[in-house]
């Protein structure tokens, strides 16, 4: 069944590269696929039983390189699916929003259907190389999304994206192969890894490897001082582009420090743990100050991003803090730094998109070229009001839900975490002062005649956010999810 | 299905309803224009009946939320008190705005629903994410209605001025319940007081501030003062039954877990004491209504602070109570006066309640109550706190019985004026002149005031009037808490009514002979070196323009600077990598051709001149060959002998 998620993207992929494809049937095939997409996850979800701790549902494995220890070796569990469920969402939603596409949408399709099976495989991968071929496919897929289809500096962004993230991809694979190297008898295997975890008690030799695992997710992720990647490649992007690479290709990063990092490394996660709540804490604010000073609307989200997995990053940092004694708030870390993947990638879908009817109507993001956007375009003002105020961590919205577990978790292990809450303030100003600016006052510059967006624009937009309330209300299904996992990741940690 | 079970649904039914409808009015927008008036008020009107029968029932629900806590609704406690405020204020608030053409569109309307749905989560929470909840929203909602006026960008920055001054104060909540986790209670507010000893402290410290924040107490104050660009009936709920109310209310809640710590409690009593006197004089100095108004809501919740300090929760309720009534018809009727007037500044307003008798009359009830005017209601509320505060410490009761006089002082004041005569009202407003500045807004009035608006202002003046019931002894023991609360005794009763008389008297005597003198206020501006003070006062005591100096600017500045790093040095960096990795590659490309190259083609031009001196010996005469041999040979022998 996971193989058929996975698959299926690719086999249609490969069908739309037939050049007399016309690109109507592309579109449409691109919407199709991504809809049995969704419905797929959602199958899985509904044929998913909490497989408890050391455990994957629905899980598959073949023999692949049997003479390193690797496989093919999928599954799903509470950390995977709520992202596997996310993923397959925010293609759809690309998917639609990219329904009036003009530029090759025969081989944009194709590409992202690519991404879209890159990604989920990424996310269900319980072999460490797997998950590197994965890893890297989706840096392949997104440099050629944007040197493709972006705009102004494209090709450069596109490379500096790629090759920052490569090298990234690197360190991670070293880590990798440290862990085989310790492991006995070698694997690459997660469960494997994580049932018997190498290098404990080893001091520095763990932390060494850690040490690797760490940078190359910290590159993808981004946290402070590797995220300047970032906002080039944001606002070089096409629209979907942004979305897939904030929404989804980010949690990469954050999911790999639950999947490798605290399961298959707790000893030297212990010793790290103070480490990555500084770094979660610097993120967090200097996200937020640098976002408010932009003055251009996609660079601004593309710093909230960071600010965003700021959170996540201090949420798995106190999670190691074990001698702090507060088992179960480190559990609730948890559970909030995985409802922030899902709740960020919502949102920051939504935005992006947001930003992109913004960009197909009049060629600019500068925040000051605008004015009174709400007059002409009272649609388009209401749903970035929506997802403006869900970012900034508005209850009623996820990203609520994520951060104050974040909050509650972090500052009952850590309470130097307390400092990490300016961030909500931080980015409460910053996207109502970018509101103001573009969309009250009086009707002003770029904003003349500004069309207000159409039912192929908003009607994705409103699914995100749509999702985003439901879980900001009614949060149980998907922490029922969740929490299985964080309390066994959480427990993982303390060994 | 049981009738615990129908109840429990009509709770739910309380709290979403409002939100659905709001939702959609507000989403719909200008389409849905028509319709909004009538399906505002008959939501409002059923979920004010649906609250009522809710809370007979003593009707609760919840459902699982985040961290362990549950959302849940609850009606016990002091909410039993403070829903049905909620929603029948919200009812007449809302009658009273279909009556103005920009307060009856779907977007106010929605908005408003929004709102009161929030407020109502935060008055029935259960638990501390349930009360973010509500407590949030609320404020989102009143960023959006207090920049209705979205194309005035003024309105939209005290939007914004409100919703930033309140979450900052909210962070409180968050690391409240950080530390509650911590401190192993759970996030239920019921069990907030038994966390462990050591992060009790963060835990009241925490809900302390952020309900300072929301009360608009000091040093919060200055946003309700911008709050006041929301059209006049955003207000009249704001200060009376959400928001601003309501920070006072969460404090009454929790007053268990403020005393459990030992300091919380006369914190907050002092806080809400020093309020109640230094906004208290702010509004005396006030010479615009609405201005006047608010600065009051700060100090009247002022009392209320007090009360959950010093553990008079009943009163506090009976007191928030009565203040929601009052405080809902002086903004209502300050708003139709706004419109029918053109101008919100007292001056203009001279006789503005002889001129439109029924309204002017709920007024007058309204700022008689204000006052602390025996036997109106505010008079009865706010001698049930004083009575705990006397109780606890004389000094406190001190400072309380002096705001107790401002608050006669500038509730007559604006009596005074608005009873006045019209004529008077003009003089006043050329005399006060130009230093006031052109006033926003201030288009020349409409003449004429809503018929419909007493409809919603007599109930509330009933209430003006009549509320002073629930300060009967009988009725505040009955009140939550109010069982081991001191009633208030004869003597206290009499010294805060004879005060509140006499100092009404003094305002109408002074303001005769200032008449007399020509003079608008004789208090503001009057005496020479007293006008820096008046201007602080008149001012808000100038904190906002601190806050943006000390906080606001810097952070801006820091922010910019930050950004500046993040691009010439952090990126820069990775830029310099990348170039000092192209010049490493020209570098090796160049030794590739001068050393690697070059000394392939060295070895081969060597190999060469090897073959060149190898081709000598090969002369193709025999001779020579001959030779060579023998050459070869005595080599070959001395070697051997000399190796032997």
């Amino acid at each position: 069944m996971l193989s058929v998620l996975v698959f299926l993207p690719v086999v249609v992929a490969a069908a739309l590269l037939a050049p007399s494809v016309p690109d109507r049937v592309a579109r449409i095939v691109f919407v199709a696929t991504a809809a049995v997409e969704v419905a797929l996850a959602g199958a899985v979800w509904a044929a998913y039983d909490d497989p408890g701790p050391g455990a994957l549902a629905l899980e598959e494995q073949v023999p692949w390189i049997p003479g390193v220890g690797s496989s093919y070796h999928v599954g799903v569990d509470g950390l995977s699916l709520p992202l596997v469920l996310m993923t397959t969402v925010v293609f759809l939603a690309c998917a639609v929003f990219a329904a009036r596409e003009q530029e090759r949408p025969r081989l944009q399709a194709a590409l992202f259907l690519f991404l879209e099976a890159v990604s989920l495989g990424l996310f269900v991968s319980a072999d460490l190389i797997l998950f590197f071929v994965f890893f890297d496919l989706s840096i392949v897929a997104m440099y050629f999304s944007i040197s493709g289809w972006g705009h102004g500096n494209a090709a450069r962004s596109a490379l500096r994206f790629f090759l920052y993230t490569f090298l990234g991809s690197l360190a991670l694979l070293l880590g990798f192969v440290g862990l085989y190297v310790a492991s006995s008898p070698h694997t690459f295997d997660m469960l494997e890894l994580a049932a018997e975890p190498p290098l404990q008690g080893t001091g520095a030799t763990g932390a060494l490897v850690l040490g690797a695992i760490l940078l190359g997710l910290a590159v993808k992720t981004p946290t402070f001082p590797f995220h300047t990647w970032l906002p080039p490649a944001h606002s070089d992007a096409p629209a979907i582009g942004s979305a897939v690479l904030a929404a989804v290709l980010l949690k990469m990063g954050t999911y790999g420090f639950v999947r490798f990092g605290m399961t298959m490394l707790p000893d030297a996660w212990r010793a790290w743990a103070p480490v990555l709540v500084a770094v979660g804490i610097v993120s967090v604010v200097w996200g937020a100050l640098v976002a408010l000073a932009q003055t251009d609307l996609k660079r601004m989200i593309a710093y909230t991003s960071v600010n965003h997995m700021g959170y996540v990053v201090l949420a798995v940092g106190a999670a190691g803090l074990v001698s702090s004694g507060a088992d179960d708030a480190r559990a609730v870390a948890v559970t909030g730094a995985v409802t922030q993947m899902v709740s960020h990638g919502l949102l920051t879908a939504a935005l992006f998109l947001l930003a992109g009817v913004m960009f197909d109507r009049r060629a600019d993001y500068g925040l000051g070229e605008y004015g009174g956007l709400a007059g002409p375009a009272p649609r388009y003002t209401a749903l970035f009001a929506v997802a403006a105020f869900g970012s900034l961590g508005l209850p009623g919205l996820s990203g609520f839900v994520a951060e104050f577990q974040v909050f509650a978790g972090s500052i009952a292990t850590a309470p130097v975490a307390a400092v990490a809450t300016v961030g909500i303030l931080l980015t409460a100003a910053l996207f109502l002062r970018a509101f103001q600016r573009v969309f009250t006052g009086p009707t002003a510059g770029l904003a003349h005649g500004f069309p207000d967006v159409t039912a192929r624009e908003w009607a994705p937009v409103a699914g995100l956010l749509l999702l985003s309330v439901l879980i900001g209300v009614l949060p149980r299904p998907l922490l029922d999810l969740i929490e299985p996992a964080a309390v066994a990741a959480a427990a993982l940690v303390s060994r | 299905m049981s009738a615990g079970g129908a109840l429990d649904l009509l709770l739910v039914a309380v709290v979403v309803v409002p939100a659905l409808v709001g939702a959609a009015l507000a989403l719909v927008g200008t389409t849905a224009d028509r319709v909004a008036v009538p399906v505002v008020l008959g939501t409002a009107a059923v979920v004010a009946a649906a609250s009522v029968a809710a809370v007979v029932g003593a009707a609760e629900v919840a459902t699982g939320f985040v961290a362990g806590a549950d959302l849940g609704l609850d009606t016990a406690g002091p909410a039993a008190v403070m829903t049905p405020v909620v929603t029948v204020v919200a009812l007449l608030v809302l009658v009273a705005a279909s009556t103005s053409a920009e307060t009856a569109t779907a977007r106010f309307s929605g908005l408003m629903l929004l709102f009161v749905a929030a407020a109502l989560v935060t008055v029935l929470a259960t638990s501390l994410p349930t009360l973010l909840l509500g407590w949030e929203v609320m404020g989102a909602t009143s960023y959006a209605l207090i920049g209705l006026r979205w194309r005035e960008d003024s309105h939209v920055g005290s939007g914004l001025t409100a919703f930033l001054t309140t979450r900052t104060a909210d962070l409180g909540l968050y690391v409240a319940a950080g530390a509650a986790l911590a401190g192993g209670s759970g996030l239920d507010l019921a069990t907030l007081a038994e966390t462990s000893p050591g992060w009790r402290h963060v835990v009241a410290a925490g809900v302390l501030v952020a309900a300072l924040g929301k009360a608009a107490q000091l040093p919060f104050s200055f946003w309700l003062s911008r709050a006041m660009d929301g059209p006049s009936p955003v207000s009249a709920l704001l200060h009376s039954a959400a928001m601003v109310a309501l920070g006072g209310y969460l404090l009454l809640r929790l007053a268990p877990l403020l005393a459990a710590t030992g300091w919380a409690d006369d914190a907050a009593a002092w806080a809400g004491a020093a309020t109640a006197v230094v906004l208290g004089a702010v509004a005396v100095a006030q010479r615009d209504l609405k201005q006047l108004l608010a600065a009051s809501t700060a100090a009247q919740l002022g009392f209320v602070v007090l009360a959950a300090g010093v553990g008079a929760t009943a009163g506090g309720a009976a007191h928030l109570v009565a203040h929601a009534s009052v405080k809902a018809i002086l903004f209502l009727v300050a708003g139709a006066w706004l419109e029918a007037v053109g101008s919100k500044r007292l001056a203009s307003l001279g006789g503005a309640a002889r001129r439109w008798p029924v309204v002017g009359a709920c007024a007058a009830a309204g700022l008689l109550s204000l006052a602390g005017i025996p036997p109106l209601a505010l008079w009865v509320s706010k001698d049930a706190v004083l009575a705990v505060a006397l109780e606890h410490s004389p000094a406190l009761y001190a400072v309380a019985l002096l705001a107790a006089g401002l608050s006669a002082a500038y509730a007559g004041r604006a009596l005074v004026i608005v009873l006045g005569s019209p004529h008077e009202g003009a003089d006043a407003a050329t005399v006060v002149g130009p230093e006031d500045g052109a006033e926003e807004g201030a288009v020349g009035g409409t003449g004429r005031v809503p018929g419909l608006l007493p409809v919603a202002l007599l109930p509330l003046a009933a209430g003006a009037v009549g509320l002073g019931v629930l300060g009967l002894p009988s009725v505040l023991s009955r009140l939550p808490g109010g069982a081991e609360a001191p009633a208030p005794t004869s003597a206290e009763i009499v010294v805060s009514g004879l005060l509140a008389t006499a100092v009404l008297t003094g305002v109408l005597v002074l303001s005769r002979r200032a008449r007399g003198a020509a003079r608008p206020w004789p208090s503001a501006g009057a005496g020479a070196g007293a006008g820096a003070g008046a201007g602080a006062l008149l001012g808000w005591l100038h904190v906002e323009a601190a806050v943006h100096r000390l906080l606001v600017r810097p952070t801006l500045r820091l922010a910019d600077r930050l950004a500046r790093v993040d691009d010439d040095l952090l990126d820069g960096a990775v830029t310099w990598v990348a170039d000092a990795s192209l010049r490493l590659a020209d570098r090796s490309a160049r030794a590739d051709v001068t050393v690697v190259d070059g000394a392939v083609r060295a070895s081969v031009a060597g190999i060469r001149r090897l073959g060149q001196w190898a081709r000598l010996p090969q002369t193709g005469q025999l001779h020579q060959y001959y030779l060579q041999a023998v050459a070869v040979l005595a080599a070959a022998l001395v070697v051997l002998v000399i190796v032997r």
